[in-house]
Parts: C-alpha cells; structure tokens; sequence
C-alpha cells in the first residue's frame, strides 16, 4: 500500500524527524488560507500516488496568497499517468544547498535490507542508479541484528562529509529503520533529504510504501488508505476477496491462482488478443465469488468477450460451474463466454455447465483461441 | 529415487485442526502420505481422525520420528511456526501460508538457515514425488511417476504444467513450488542443484514469474553446473508494471527482473523457454532425444 507525501511526513513527524510545517488543500481557497499562515515564499505540490510530480507540472513556487490560489487551482485536476490531483501540499520553501537522498528497502535476491545513500539527491537519482551506479552507496542491514554503526560510519562519513551532517543522517537513519520495522515497510525514502536555509539536514518529501501482508497489525496505517490507489473495480474485488487489475484489452479473464491468470494473460496476447484485466478468484470454494467476478468483469464496457479459465485444486470446478450459473441468474452474460474447466470435479462441473446449455472445453490454448476468435 | 520427500517420509502437519490443516491432512493421508502427527497449541492428547495431536512440535518429536513439518496456520502465526519447527530441528519446513508479512520472513528465513535446515515457501503448493508422498495441497491425480523434475514459483500454473507432462506420457520424479514471496525459504538453485544429483531425474522444468532476480541467478547457474537439461516458462510477460511510488526499487532492480530480462538470461544459458504450457512436452522431448 502507498501513501501520499503529507501522510508520510505526518508518519515521520510521529518519530519525531522534523518536516517542518505543512497544510493541505482541497481547493484554491484553501491553499490561499494556507499561504496566509505560512507567508514567504511556498511550494504548491500535487499530492499523488505516482512518481514524476514534478516533471509534470504538479510541483510550483509562490510569492503570494493570490498566486498560492492561481497554483493551486492549476494543479488540482491535473491528470498525471493516469491519476487526478485532488489534494496539494503548501509548504514554506526551502533555500537548499544541496540535495541527498536516502532509501531503505529490501534487497529480495540478497536476503537483507539495503539502505541506500547519495550525495546526489534530486528528481534525477533514477538516471543516477544507471549512469553512475557508483554514486549511491548500498549499506546492508539484517533486522535482526539491526544497524551495524561501525561499518557505517565510514559510509556516512564518504557520503555527508561534516560531522553535523554525518550525525543528522545518523540519526534520520535510525528512525526510518525504526519505522520500516515497526509498521512493515516495503520502502521509507527521503528525497531531496537536503542542507536548507540554516545548514540542517531535512526531509523534504517522504515516500512510504506498506506490505500488504503486514496491515492486518496496523490500523493506523490501514486508516491512512487512499481509495484513489486502486480503481473501483479493484475496490470492488478487493472486497470481495478477489485480486483484481485492470487493463486496457477487451477480453475479461477469470482464472484461478496469480501465476495461471498471468500465464493465460500472456497466452492471449499470445494468440492476438488483448486482455482487460487480472482477475484471480483464489483457491477458495465459495460460489459467491464467481458471482462477484462476473459482475466485475461486466462493469467494465470495453469487455466484449469473457474467458473463464479454471484448473482445479482446492478450487473445485462443480463450485465454480454453480457461481457462474448464479451470476447468470442476477446478471445477463450478452458477450460471448468460453470456459475452460480441469481438474478436481471438472466432470461434475461440466455436467452442471451441460444442462444449463453451456460447454466447457479442458485444452487451455483452444479456450483461448475460440475467445479471440469470438470477438473477430 | 526422487529429491526431498520419498515414500519413507515421516510427515507432521502443524495447524492439523485447523479448516485448511485438517482437509489437506485428510487428503494427504487418502493419497498416502505417512502422516504421524499433527500440531496445535493447546489442543495436545486430542486426535485428529487416526492422527495424534500435540502441543508442540518438540513433544510430536519424542513420540515420532519426524522428517518434515508442514504448515497450514494463518499468516500471523506461520513465522513462529516455522521458528518452532527449526528450534526442534526438523529438516524439512514447508509452508504453505499464504499472506506472511515478508519483514518477519526475512528473519525466519535467516534463523532456518543458520541452523542448517531447509524451507520450502511461504506462499507454495508444497512437494510431491508422485507415487511416493505428496506434501502439500496439488491435486495428486494430475500427476504421474517418472524422470522430470519440476521447479515452480507458482501454484495452479504448476498443474497446467504438469497436466501437459503427464498426458504427453512424461511422469515428475519430483515436483516443488517453491513459493511466489519475495522472501522463500529455497530458491531454483538450491532446488536445480538437488535434481542435478538425483540419478532419477533427467531433466528440469523451471516455471518462473515476474519480478526478482532468481530467474536471471538461476540462469547463471545452470550455464555454469548443470548436466541435464532444463526448459522454462516464464508467465506475467503483459503483464503491466506497477504503478511504482519510490526510485528504491527501480534503483535494486536495475533492469533485472523483467519478463525479457528473464527469458534472455535463461535462453543465453541454453535454456529453451516455452510460449504455452502446451509447448513444454514437446521442448522437453526434444531435449532428451526422445
């Protein structure tokens, strides 16, 4: 789960890293209100869950209430990839001297977390990573012996030079450990983590990232959810206990486990199709869920034909052939439908699908071809 | 022969009593696992059908011998469950459990091998040698003894696979999922590595996904140890990147872990990748010259 930058300060502040003051707006006016509290000189940022604010217009200065306004309204509705701003940051903003960056993640192949440091922070440090890998230093850190200060130190020292910064960074470093721990982070990342106005370190945006796996400990962290992270659809599955992504083809999959749902994704493509969506219904064999899926996959209009492709294991396919004759009862299927039914109790299953005058095939790459064929 | 798991494989199931636990036990035992006891704290002296339960994984050891531990509790309690299980010295942990928070495995994962013991998982379909043991929750008919080994990270993908095997007459010596975390307990070397020793196996299937390193590290491998050959699917190739919040990952990554990345890597290394599970057999026969 993502959070925006004002809820990750707020999150920062908790650990009592400073991020100095902060408003959010929801309308022009009440980014002028928040001009008028911090005076100066500020920085309008569009508040949004994906990277590259800036280069898209959503981050400006302002010099005055008025101004503050006129930004303001030019940044909320702003489309960027795809995501509407509907909330801006007003923050004072900073002289900065210069731009570090630091990053906490897990290195997955190494089996540890990867702190990561530069002295070139800024909104190129992913072009850095590839021309200058060099550049950002990789520090690892097993959790269950936390951080190693002597070996950092030195590390520390290469990359912040002055002893105040060195011991700020120190101390930043501490806490964004703590807070990756504690609240299951997959990514806490402070950058620009700069030198401002009266030479201190400080965090200038807070990027944080939660594993999914670990919410169910944090309800504070569940609380912070923005719905906007996923669409509607997604929402809906998600309720339903479904895994759900959308896409931009026609063809509407329902398929069981995340591995034979992105194999059948790609064997469409494969055989000139295009997919709508990823659709997992899990292992479960509960019929409601094929009901839930069916009616998410028809919510979609761009759909214009479906392809069910289930291979037992936990699932049963009899359970699976009942939700979709449930869902057919509450909701009229009027694009073509091809399934594709194997494994435990797929005779029952097409025996069901039979008397209801539908047929199952068991070969994956027929089902497939017949569904891209049905929309030609 | 077969690798991890054989017909002499002493099996406990912790969180036997529970829904999950008690139905996989049950259909394990149907499809003739040696199951000799079950696991659920405060539930010790009652049975499980036929199955005598215990408190903890130590006091199932003192009355049976146990060679792996299989784990169905739910994701809040499936870290200290395998911690249990390595503190007992099981050789074997399997776990099932599918939504671990990944921090806490990451810990687990380092405590298991310090101890010199294996995991296989989280998140996995768990180990079958057909015609021997099945430990885990892969419907067994699918199935056939024979000379391929499969290696997977994927659950249901791993039965379309093995399907296409099977009725193309190509039996499994040993199949493991090995678990779609970011944090498993085993990777496709540790597993490549075994099936390359085992006089039994001819060749290897190897099923990867998306994301990781494993595929690219496990390509390395084989160009430079293995003597059976191996074929490979790779799913997830459409499949859209994430909408990516931080540079952190991107920054890890550097480029690796894409679908192109992974069949490059692997097709560099002599590895033959499928398009469809259906094309596997045919990859795989033509390999082995039969």
């Amino acid at each position: 789960m993502n959070i925006h930058e004002y809820q990750g300060k707020e999150l920062f502040q908790s650990y009592g890293i400073d991020v100095g003051p902060q408003y959010l707006a929801t309308t022009p006016a009440e980014a002028r209100a928040a001009y008028d509290k911090l005076g100066g000189t500020v920085v309008v940022k569009a508040q949004v869950l994906v990277g590259g604010r800036g280069k898209a217009g959503g981050v400006k200065v302002a010099k005055s209430a008025d101004e503050t306004e006129q930004r303001a309204s030019e940044i909320l509705g702003l489309d960027i990839k795809g995501l509407t701003v509907e909330k801006v940051l007003i923050v004072p903003a900073s002289d900065i001297k210069r731009e570090f960056y630091v990053g906490l993640t897990m290195d997955r192949f190494n089996k540890y977390l990867v702190l990561m440091m530069s002295a070139e922070g800024g909104v190129e440090i992913e072009q850095l990573a590839v021309d200058k890998p060099e550049a950002i230093k990789k520090f690892p850190i097993y959790p269950a012996k936390g951080i190693d200060w002597d070996a950092l130190n030195p590390v520390l020292k290469e990359v912040f030079g002055a002893d105040e910064h060195v011991k700020s960074a120190a101390d930043h470093i501490e806490k964004l450990f703590k807070i990756y721990m504690e609240k299951d982070c997959t990514l806490v990342e402070i950058n620009p983590f700069a030198i401002v106005d009266d030479g201190k370190l400080m965090a200038l945006d807070a990027k944080v990232n939660f594993d999914d796996n670990g919410l169910f400990k944090h309800a504070d962290i569940e609380e912070m959810r923005n719905p906007e992270e996923n669409s509607q659809d997604e929402l809906d599955a998600k309720e339903a206990g479904l895994s759900f992504v959308s896409m931009d083809g026609n063809i509407g999959c329902i398929v069981n486990g995340a591995g034979l749902a992105m194999a059948t994704m790609d064997i469409i493509k494969l055989f000139g199709g295009e997919p709508a969506n990823f659709l997992d219904v899990g292992g479960s064999s509960n019929p409601n869920k094929m009901v839930s899926a069916i009616k998410i996959i028809l919510n979609n209009p761009k759909v214009d034909a479906i392809l069910i492709n289930i291979f037992g294991g936990i699932t049963r396919c009899d359970d699976i052939a009942n939700g979709l004759l449930m869902a057919m009862e509450q909701v009229k299927i009027e694009v073509p439908l091809v399934i594709r039914l194997i494994g435990t109790n797929d005779e029952e299953g097409r025996a069901i699908l039979e008397k209801a005058g539908l047929s199952a095939s068991t070969d994956l790459n027929e089902a497939v071809k017949n569904v891209v064929a049905s929309i030609k | 022969m077969s690798i991890l798991i054989d017909e002499n494989t002493n099996v406990i199931v912790q969180g036997i009593t529970g829904r999950d636990g008690s139905f996989h036990a049950r259909t394990m035992i149907g499809d003739g696992t040696k199951i000799v006891a079950g696991v659920t704290p405060g539930k010790g002296g009652q049975k499980m059908d036929d199955v005598p339960v215990y408190n903890s994984v130590k006091e199932a050891q003192a009355e049976h011998k146990v060679d792996v531990t299989v784990i169905f509790v739910p994701p809040k309690f499936a870290n200290a469950a395998v911690i249990e299980a390595a503190d007992a010295g099981v050789p074997l942990i399997i776990c099932i459990t599918e939504g671990v928070p990944v921090n806490e495995m990451l810990d687990t994962y380092h405590y298991v091998r310090s101890k010199g013991l294996r995991m296989i998982g989280p998140n996995c379909p768990g180990v079958i040698s057909p015609g021997k043991s099945k430990i885990g929750i892969m419907p067994l008919k699918i199935h056939k003894p024979g000379r391929i080994g499969v290696i997977s990270r994927s659950g249901t993908l791993t039965y379309e696979v093995v399907h296409a095997l099977t009725t193309n007459g190509m039996g499994q010596s040993t199949c493991v999922g090995i678990g779609g975390d970011p944090i498993v307990g085993s990777s496709f070397i540790d597993l490549l590595d075994l099936f390359n020793k085992d006089p039994d196996t001819d060749a290897v299937m190897m099923i990867g996904e998306i994301g990781g390193e494993d595929e690219e590290a496990a390509a390395d491998f084989i160009a430079k140890n293995m003597t059976k050959p191996v074929a490979g699917f790779i799913s997830g190739r459409t499949a859209p990147p994430g909408k990516r919040m931080g540079h952190a990952g991107a920054i890890i990554s550097g480029g690796k872990g894409t679908p192109e990345a992974k069949v490059k890597a692997l097709e560099d290394a002599g590895v033959k990748v499928a398009n469809t599970p259906s094309e596997i057999p045919g990859i795989l026969k033509e390999k082995l010259g039969l």
